[in-house]
């Protein structure tokens, strides 16, 4: 739930009143979408409820903009996100395996946040990093030269 | 008038139409799944392709319009070729029991795999797992045997405005679901159930209490009593292949005999005594007791409808039961008083064309002494299943009269099950309350028919009384932003949850082979049935039903007495989650 006094829905119906007064409100619903997710992280019930109310759409459509697009997050997102690089160099130095170690370990795929809420999976494409492949992202501090052993230390120094 | 050739041979056909409604005029039936005529064009599941000279690839001629020298081929065997693989490909992602399937002889998807001559399978891939929705008290939702063809979104969100279902995730992981995929039980659906009525498959299905009514029925300690709303008698007919519009009253109160219930009764009865007690509730509004417009409150969709999307003017519904919840506790009391039986031993069991009056008998509010009043519903479509399963000839059987106390009804109750019929009861009765003169010509005109809002006016004693009805959701939701802006604009109104009143509800026999269901000459046609039982009946009033004065001279008093409020009267409130109806929908 969200409450009332949140400063983030406030700014949000602002931008949805601002939305109204375009040419074409009916077209607006992505662009709120957009919106509400930079503010909130995700898409909750709460927040697609607001926007339902506000713009007078039904929920059932909105929930089927919002699980279209990938783009949209319907669950929170991790205090952490670990990007792990899927590009050449790191796919041919052992990637998959880095990957697999995360998975296993965090019991979780791409766009998915674990139990805990620590960790958000992403799948990045070459992170600019390819002598020190294979390499992963943990917000912004890239990890490389990876083995699988490694991998689990540096999960393990995040819980701390 | 423009010139198209199909099949090589030259037609003269309006401009502005699509080719498949040009094909349709000119006697050729191009197959189709996802399209429906009382729906906006989804060209979703590409069955209806032709080929037209110039174009690059086949075009799904229910979206595509015709144009001066078209040459179009509907038949050549690779368009045949590609159809069948369209529905092949359907079919792959499908479930293969059909012979297990609640809609086995009755699927339109089933139908069309054996007009494309598909004998043999050639695809085999990836299938679809969900579980199945059992949460709410009507309509059961399967995934599994969906095949996107949208009609029940398009008739949710276009006819009935309700917007319960949409199209979540995407691509293969496309599936039909409320919003935030919560339980059926917890969206705004109303339960009306006119997605299963259009579901060319078994993706939607009403909750089936058939098995458990056979065991109950079995049960030598119960009294087993039943009604039957008008329209059922209006349609089962249809279920033994019967062309629509002939009624089978009698036959149906023989065939509950039976199936094993010791008393059948009627629920046109109850909807007699509806119209006494609701054109009394009337007249009192009209000289200034309660708020005007008065809505009429008989369609269960209607009433959740109501409470979800429409709270404000809870207070204009009249607070009358449903003809169904009236008899119901008529006969957990007055019934059980007469027949000197425990209430508790009586199994009230109602037949209606309705999946959601499985909803309203459950409503705590119904409940009479601690007791649920109606402990069943089944709908005309699981009715006609257990006539057929018990063995017994519908068709044949000789006829029999329903019981007494609540088996008589006049012809004002009979047609309550069409839209603008309860309107017009209530009209013949309601006059002559205030009056104290007859109603001669009782045939009310204006209000007949399937317009989607009809309007009237009446005059009695010199004052104006200005009527509307609505039927279907959609209609409802015009009407009603027309009452919140303008209260002074009707005195009376009538909505009916469905298209066509109850005769269209969402627990009537599937459409046949030959027809679609919405289909307006099917509706007509069962409208026809329930008039022409008016016509012919002599007591055509309410208040002149013998039965119901003797009700009310034994046991209720007058009708707004206090005994009638307890039985007979209930009252609404607003629920969550609340409904939007858009203002405009957004073209998809």
């Amino acid at each position: 739930m969200i409450a009332a006094d949140d400063k983030r829905v406030a700014e949000l119906k602002i931008f949805m009143q601002e939305s109204k007064a375009k040419d074409h409100p009916d077209s607006q619903l992505i662009s709120i979408l957009h919106k509400a997710q930079e503010l909130f992280g995700y898409l909750s019930q709460g927040v697609m409820n607001e926007v339902a109310k506000e713009m007078n759409v039904p929920t059932a459509h909105i929930w089927g903009v919002a699980t279209f697009y990938h783009y949209f997050n319907l669950k929170p997102k991790g205090r952490h996100s670990i990007s792990v690089c899927l590009g050449t160099a790191c796919y041919v130095k052992g990637a998959e395996e880095i990957l697999n170690t995360i998975r296993e370990e965090l019991r979780i795929d791409f766009g998915q946040t674990s139990e805990d809420n620590f960790f958000t999976l992403q799948e990045a494409r070459c992170l600019g990093a390819c002598g020190l492949a294979p390499v992963i992202m943990i917000d912004d501090k890239i990890y490389g030269s990876l083995t699988p052993r490694k991998v689990l230390e540096i999960i393990k120094s995040y819980k701390k | 008038m423009i010139s198209i050739f199909i099949n090589d041979k030259p037609y003269k056909v309006e401009a502005g139409q699509t080719i498949m409604q040009a094909a349709d005029k000119l006697g050729f039936h191009i197959p189709r799944l996802c399209y429906h005529p009382k729906l906006s064009i989804e060209g979703a599941c590409r069955v209806c392709i032709v080929e037209v000279v110039g174009m690059r690839n086949y075009v799904a001629s229910c979206a595509y319009p015709v144009s001066e020298g078209m040459k179009i081929y509907t038949n050549t065997e690779e368009i045949r070729r590609a159809r069948r693989d369209i529905v092949e490909l359907i079919l792959d992602n499908h479930p293969e029991d059909c012979h297990t399937c609640e809609r086995d002889g009755n699927c339109e998807l089933q139908r069309l795999a054996f007009a494309m001559g598909i004998r043999k399978r050639h695809f085999e891939g990836e299938k679809k797992h969900y579980e199945k929705d059992l949460s709410s008290t009507s309509v059961i939702r399967d995934p599994n045997k969906c095949i996107l063809c949208g009609r029940c979104v398009r008739i949710c969100s276009e006819i009935q405005k309700v917007n319960a279902l949409g199209y979540a995730h995407r691509g293969f992981k496309t599936v039909v679901m409320p919003a935030y995929n919560m339980p059926f039980k917890d969206s705004v659906c109303t339960t009306c159930g006119q997605c299963i009525n259009v579901c060319p498959t078994a993706a939607f299905i009403e909750k089936n209490f058939t098995q458990e009514l056979f065991q109950k029925l079995g049960d030598k300690s119960l009294i087993k009593v039943a009604q039957i709303a008008p329209s059922v008698r209006a349609a089962i007919g249809e279920a033994f292949n019967l062309e629509p519009g002939r009624q089978l009253e009698k036959e149906l109160t023989a065939a509950l005999r039976k199936l094993g219930f010791d008393y059948v009764f009627d629920t046109q009865f109850s909807a007699d005594l509806t119209i006494m007690e609701e054109a009394s509730e009337f007249l009192e509004r009209f000289q200034g007791k309660g708020k005007l417009p008065m809505i009429t409150s008989c369609s269960s969709a209607w009433m959740k409808c109501l409470e979800q999307f429409y709270p404000d003017l809870i207070d204009n519904v009249s607070t009358c039961k449903s003809p169904m919840s009236m008899a119901s506790a008529l006969i957990k009391s007055y019934f059980a008083k007469k027949i000197k039986a425990d209430p508790k031993k009586i199994l009230s069991v109602a037949c209606m064309c309705c999946t959601a009056k499985k909803y309203e008998a459950l409503r705590p509010e119904l409940m009479v002494d601690g007791m649920q009043a109606t402990d069943m519903v089944i709908t005309t479509r699981e009715l006609a299943w257990m006539i057929k399963s018990a063995g017994i000839d519908l068709l044949h059987i000789k006829g029999e009269e329903f019981d007494h106390p609540l088996g008589y009804s006049s012809g004002a109750g009979t047609i309550f099950g069409v839209t603008g019929g309860v309107m017009e009861a209530a009209i013949r009765t309601a006059y002559e309350l205030y009056t104290g003169e007859t109603l001669l010509d009782i045939e009310i005109q204006d209000i007949r028919g399937l317009k989607g809002i009809k309007e009237g006016k009446l005059v009695i004693d010199g004052k104006e009384i200005r009527i509307a009805v609505a039927h279907g959701l959609g209609n409802a939701n015009e009407i009603l932003n027309t009452i919140r802006k303008d209260l002074q604009r009707y005195h009376f109104v009538e909505i009916m949850g469905c298209p066509g009143g109850c005769i269209g509800g969402g627990g009537q026999p599937y459409a046949g082979s030959n027809s679609l269901p919405l289909d307006e000459e099917c509706l007509m046609k069962r409208a026809e049935a329930l008039y022409g039982l008016d016509r012919n009946k002599t007591i055509r009033r309410s208040h002149e039903n013998p039965d119901v004065q003797r009700l009310y001279k034994e046991f209720l008093g007058r009708p707004m007495s206090a005994m009638s409020h307890k039985l007979l009267h209930t009252h609404y409130k607003p629920k969550e989650p609340r409904g939007i109806v858009p203002a405009e929908l957004t073209a998809r």
